[in-house]
């Protein structure tokens, strides 16, 4: 992409951040009353919904039970929509199932799944509209619905990306910054106790630059922490005080 | 051609600032430190995290003496003996019925935990056996009570009384389990002509004031009379009525779904189901439930 600038002298970038600054990120809890969990995130133009059911007895095949823990069963889906061009995609896409796998992994090592032996978690993310960041979207998301459904979490997961643009480490890159083909990194982590849940990198980066991308993309998940916190918080207020008792 | 109705988006309203502030409750998300003191016993909804006790779902903290629990805002039903559910048949197998209960595991009831037409004293045989599927059969409702909770939190259902039994006609209400209210009994004939059995799972069965009652319960006949029209309109504005208190996050019981269902005379039953008319209506409920407390 010759002639795009992402990271101006002044130290803009294109949509006019700061290097180290997130989108907008707006969230609700419960937003479906037929799920067990359900919530939708906006970060910046990237629109995420997650819904969350279970734990569940084994649906399917039962042989796949886990006799001391219960199963993460994930899915993750792009509506036809959510890009520029309309696409329609079908199951087992290969984009699709690599985070599906993804997401699996993130959410075992959340969930406290040895609560619940021989049953099933399902979490279903759909991007609605993809404009960069869509892992961390959907991961951000999926932890708002898991807390909505009452399913016991070590912590908060909190995503986010960062990339590495001519010397700067860049948090939360969107679409035009992720096409720009520099290197990028998904970090997951616990916030509360800074363990990595995963990591993620495309393309190369240089050794040496690799711990301040890390450092950019722990910070950033650590503010999406801070405001996913306050929409919980402020969702079991509403719904204690409407409880009453 | 019925006129169409189109509502505009409008920003939600935020009922809390209208109620008293008085929540005192210590409130906690994942992950927050519920206490460093290690003489607490950990219950329900938290963990050990390197000698802290840490909250695992969010949710009011309860304390027992020295035990500390998280009650989360909405979970699976978690079952306790005596309790009574209503729940649906998905599989028949020997000797037993796999019921789902909204439970993180389908509930069983025994053959044996059942009262068979005949009398109560009667051995179980094989021809019972092979004759299951005449009692119950897949997508059968049933009302049960809870005989037993096993150590996976599996439950163990019986039917052992002339009140429990198969479901015939009627409307299924499934909510939050954590909005019904445990009360001396789940069963209620309400003044406005219709029954409903507030099952502890969160199912909520509402269907027509059986006219005589001995009979009627625990048998596999399903009484398949057309029901009348008067009746099918309680019963619907029962469930809609029901489901407005549920949007408001107001607990179920024979009290409130009755007060509601008095408030909801003025509009028409479909109308119960628009945001503002639910709004309405449950805050009058509130009201008269405030006043009834004095």
């Amino acid at each position: 992409m010759a002639g795009l600038e992402l990271l101006s002298d002044e130290g803009y970038r294109v949509d006019g951040r700061r290097a180290g600054e997130l989108r907008k990120v707006r969230a609700r809890m419960g937003v479906f009353a037929q799920a067990d969990g359900s919530a939708y995130i906006e970060q910046g133009n990237t629109k995420a919904l997650a819904v969350v059911y279970g734990p569940h007895e084994m649906r399917g095949s039962r042989s796949k039970a886990l006799h001391d823990r219960a199963l993460v069963n994930c899915q993750y889906s792009m509506a036809t929509f959510s890009t520029g061009e309309r696409k329609r995609r079908p199951h087992g896409d290969r984009k699709s199932s690599e985070m599906t796998l993804h997401l699996k992994q993130t959410f075992e090592a959340a969930i406290l799944t040895q609560l619940y032996p021989r049953s099933q978690i399902d979490i279903y993310v759909q991007i609605l509209q993809a404009d960069g960041g869509n892992y961390c979207a959907c991961v951000n998301a999926a932890t708002l619905a898991t807390i909505d459904a009452g399913i016991p979490m070590r912590d908060y997961v909190c995503a986010s990306s960062a990339g590495f643009i001519e010397d700067t480490p860049l948090a939360d890159l969107n679409y035009v910054e992720e096409a720009a083909g520099g290197p990028q990194v998904a970090l997951a982590l616990l916030p509360k106790s800074d363990q990595i849940a995963l990591l993620e990198m495309n393309s190369r980066l240089h050794e040496d630059h690799l711990e301040q991308v890390i450092e950019a993309a722990s910070k950033a998940c650590k503010d999406v922490y801070a405001v996913l916190d306050q929409v919980v918080r402020d969702h079991v207020h509403e719904v204690t005080t409407l409880l009453g008792e | 051609m019925a006129a169409i109705e189109i509502r505009l988006p409008v920003a939600r309203k935020l009922v809390v600032q209208s109620l008293a502030q008085g929540s005192d409750k210590h409130l906690v998300a994942p992950g927050d430190t519920i206490t460093t003191d290690t003489g607490y016993m950990r219950g329900h909804g938290t963990y050990m995290g390197d000698e802290k006790l840490v909250a695992s779902v969010a949710g009011a903290v309860e304390r027992v003496n020295k035990l500390i629990c998280v009650k989360a805002l909405k979970t699976r039903y978690n079952g306790e003996v005596g309790d009574i559910v209503v729940g649906r048949v998905t599989e028949v197998q020997q000797k037993r019925w796999k019921v789902e209960t909204n439970a993180r595991l389908d509930s069983v009831l025994l053959l044996s935990s059942m009262n068979l037409p005949g009398g109560e004293l009667r051995r179980r045989s094989a021809e019972d056996e092979l004759a299951m599927r005449d009692y119950l059969q897949e997508g059968d409702l049933i009302s049960a009570e809870v005989q037993a909770v096993f150590s996976d939190g599996a439950v163990s259902l019986h039917t052992r009384s002339l009140k429990y039994g198969k479901l015939g006609q009627g409307v299924l209400v499934q909510v939050s389990p954590s909005l019904v209210k445990r009360q001396k009994t789940h069963f209620h004939d309400l003044p406005c002509g219709a029954s409903v059995i507030l099952g502890n799972n969160g199912f909520i069965w509402i269907y027509p004031t059986p006219e005589q009652k001995d009979e009627e319960a625990g048998g596999f006949v399903t009484n398949l009379e057309p029901v009348s029209l008067h009746d099918r309109e309680v019963i619907s504005r029962l469930r809609n009525c029901i489901l407005a208190l549920v949007a408001q996050k107001l607990m179920l019981y024979d009290t409130s779904i009755v007060y509601c269902y008095e408030a909801s005379l003025p509009h028409q039953i479909k109308d119960v189901l628009k945001p503002e008319v639910m709004q309405e209506i449950v805050l009058e409920t509130r009201q008269r439930l405030l006043e009834l407390e004095g």
